[in-house]
């Protein structure tokens, strides 16, 4: 099952190929990974998505805790939680097409960024289904170029990793 | 305020003021200014080794005897990267060892510069922590949270690599009482509810085992894990890294069990109606097949790393917490519930076990004149009364000191247990033999694993180190050669030690004493007279019998209930003729 850990750690050279070194080690899958300083710049926060079974997450949970950088972690799975993540796509926007693509950022309520004579560079936040639906939804040949983030998330309500 | 002082200077003190005896090391280009701090003072002892695997192995053996941390100090590229071996074996036993690597100048890092490797970057996956000084005004800091995390929680090594300008640079010294870390705050006391539930789970067993491991050597827990074993009554098994952490000769000791464990203890897992798993991590080679592992057990596990348990085994009663926490816990609780402990002439689980133990599995056939590697430990094993410091490299032999040493105290039994790092042996021995000069340590060994660190020969004879080495001799990789024996039809590719050197005459071109025995009639005296010289290294080169194979055995994969015999205790054995 598809698990979003967030990790609280040290913002330390080195932390983020501690967390990468120990999921090829042991041979955990990370389907994405984003990182970034907090607003208390000594530590950063991580969300990962892995998938496993429960045994494998509960030791990945586990494994990760023995990190030394690490300072907390949740699995958001646990909480009721919003993951979002951002995407760029630069599309071909010529005669017709220009139209259309407008209008099928307009449904998923995206916005062109960056417009020239042949091409537009959207940007779409929201769910990965999200993200992928648009991908979907536009003509495979116009896509020159998708750039996607990767998930972060965060609990909803009063539920709150920090110190 | 504190005095101000060289990077080199300040790690010297700080090293002092941690309380380090012996610092094991090499010199070389980036840790120059180190060496000369060191010649310097008189405090810190440095010990040169001949290689810096050497370095590592003997801080290792140092730790594992003493309980303190082994130091180790190398040069930056070949001298970090010949550390591996040695860093990674502690890693694997949890072994606690600081490493200090020197580095490239900071201005010259990622260039590839001579001598240059991303060290930090090569150990990471084999250390506790790992930690590249930037400042030499974080340096005794650096030092002091090193220490921190390698001795406590469950311990390991760490590594500290300091470019060379940091030891050049100039700072105020200080060094701290404590250090506090965030993100790095082990848990020592067992959770009282899950004690006592697993107190209550112990008392009702009826055919209890209990399976202790290394986590009750390092952790000092020894008295505690007697207590608790005599409150109970209860028989218990250990692994290989916990030898010696109950007395062998207890008859409620049913030794090793695992892979080459004993019959009684591998059965008596196999029935087992609650175990109980303290300071072990349940690994290949003591669980054999997990589908088959204590089948109708419920399972405590008591474990400083979270993450062991559980990993393997899926447990019923987890208890995170140290083990001497635990054990004295459950030790109050077993006492004040006046609980009788299991009585070993009338109860029906002890009748069962000293069925299995009548087998007597450990038998060899004592009637050949050619000389029978388990006699040779046996007979050692007397003439110390089981009290000497036992280091072993990796193989067979090591297999029969396990199990023909009989190891009644803790900290006695030194081997790569977890890593199986050939060449342990010799540099563990000289840490050992550092640590307690009077005592006698020997290094059990063979043939092909004592090569691999022979050059600290030297190191021992620059130090007067008086370490005694058993080599059993068989001109074969032992346990190779069983291997493909058993599944390899004979086929003993690449196996066989040719062109073995005299050993005799290789132990005395070092300046130490070389004994050469070939028949048993001899080994008894030779013993003697090896253990007597007090003063002098002395290796032994025993010729013992190239067939002779490890029992019992669990072929990987195999289930505790699947043990092979010796043919001697009724096994069926194989027909053997070798080249």
């Amino acid at each position: 099952m598809r698990h979003i850990i967030s990790i609280l750690l040290e913002n330390e050279a080195g932390a983020l190929s501690r967390v990468a070194g120990l999921f090829s080690a042991r041979a955990y899958n990370i389907e994405s990974l984003t990182v970034a300083p907090t607003e208390d710049p000594t530590m950063s926060r991580m969300t990962l998505v892995t998938n496993g079974s429960d045994a494998t997450i509960e030791q990945i949970q586990k494994q990760l805790n023995k990190l030394v950088d690490v300072i907390k972690l949740t699995d958001l799975n646990e909480v009721r939680h919003i993951e979002r993540e951002l995407m760029l796509v630069k599309t071909k926007a010529a005669g017709d097409f220009r139209e259309e693509v407008k209008r099928l950022v307009e449904i998923f309520r995206g916005r062109i960024i960056d417009v020239t004579d042949a091409t537009y560079t959207i940007e779409l936040t929201g769910s990965g289904k999200k993200l992928d639906a648009l991908l979907e939804a536009l003509d495979e040949k116009a896509i020159i170029e998708v750039v996607r983030t990767g998930i972060t998330g965060i609990a909803r309500g009063e539920n709150a990793l920090h110190l | 305020m504190g005095e101000k002082l060289r990077g080199a200077e300040i790690l010297l003190k700080a090293l002092a003021d941690e309380g380090v005896e012996y610092v094991f090391g090499y010199p070389g280009g980036a840790v120059l200014h180190i060496y000369d701090a060191i010649f310097k003072q008189d405090t810190v002892k440095h010990i040169l080794v001949r290689h810096e695997q050497g370095a590592t192995h003997a801080a290792d053996g140092y730790a594992r005897a003493t309980g303190k941390p082994g130091v180790v100090l190398v040069t930056s590229g070949p001298g970090a990267t010949n550390c591996v071996t040695g860093i990674a074996t502690a890693h694997m036993d949890s072994i606690p060892m600081v490493v200090l690597t020197g580095q490239v100048p900071s201005h010259l890092i990622g260039n590839d510069a001579f001598q240059e490797v991303d060290n930090v970057g090569i150990t990471r996956p084999c250390v506790k922590h790992n930690f590249m000084v930037e400042d030499v005004k974080d340096l005794a800091m650096t030092i002091k949270k090193a220490f921190h995390v390698a001795t406590t929680g469950r311990p390991g090594p760490v590594v500290v690599d300091i470019p060379k300008d940091i030891t050049a640079d100039v700072a105020e010294y200080s060094y701290p009482d404590s250090v506090e870390m965030r993100s790095y705050k082990p848990v020592t006391k067992g959770h009282p509810g899950q004690i006592r539930r697993a107190v209550e789970l112990l008392m009702s067993a009826r055919k209890p085992m209990i399976y202790s491991g290394g986590g009750v050597v390092i952790d000092n827990a020894a008295e505690q894990l007697i207590e608790f074993t005599r409150l109970l009554g209860y028989p218990i098994t250990q692994t290989l890294m916990g030898l010696g952490a109950y007395p062998a000769s207890d008859p409620q000791n049913l030794q090793m069990l695992g892979m080459h464990g004993t019959y009684e203890a591998n059965m008596g897992m196999h029935q087992c109606d609650v175990l109980i798993a303290i300071g072990v991590r349940f690994d290949d080679r003591v669980t054999g097949n997990l589908e088959q592992f204590c089948p109708n057990a419920k399972i405590i596990h008591i474990d400083i790393d979270p993450a062991s348990i559980s990993k393997n085994v899926a447990v019923d009663i987890p208890i995170v917490g140290s083990v001497s926490n635990v054990l004295s816990e459950m030790n109050k609780l077993i006492r004040a519930s006046q609980f009788d402990p299991m009585d070993m002439e009338k109860d029906a689980w002890w009748e069962q076990i000293n069925q299995w133990r009548a087998i007597d599995c450990m038998q060899y056939d004592r009637s050949t004149d050619v000389i029978k590697p388990q006699y040779v430990i046996e007979e050692l094993s007397r003439l110390t009364n089981g009290d000497a410091y036992i280091t072993s490299d990796v193989g067979q032999h090591q297999m029969w000191a396990a199990q023909y040493y009989q190891f009644n105290k803790p900290r006695r039994w030194i081997n790569s247990g977890g890593l199986g790092t050939m060449g342990f042996g010799v540099p563990a021995a000289m840490g050992v033999q550092l640590a307690y000069p009077d005592e006698t340590v020997c290094c059990i060994s063979g043939e092909a694993s004592l090569v691999m660190c022979i050059q600290e020969l030297s190191t021992c004879l620059q130090y007067g180190l008086p370490i005694k080495i058993i080599s059993l001799n068989n001109r074969y990789m032992g346990m190779v050669r069983q291997w493909q024996e058993f599944f390899y039809d004979r086929r003993y590719s690449h196996s066989y030690m040719d062109a073995l050197p005299d050993f005799v005459a290789l132990a005395e071109s070092f300046g130490h004493v070389g004994m050469r025995v070939e028949k048993t009639a001899d080994v008894s005296a030779a013993l003697k007279e090896a253990l007597a010289m007090k003063d002098r290294l002395v290796l032994m080169d025993i010729v013992t019998d190239q067939t002779e194979n490890v029992y019992p055995m669990i072929a990987a994969g195999k289930g505790h209930n699947e043990m092979e015999l010796s043919p001697v205790s009724g096994g069926p054995g194989t027909d053997r003729e070798l080249s």
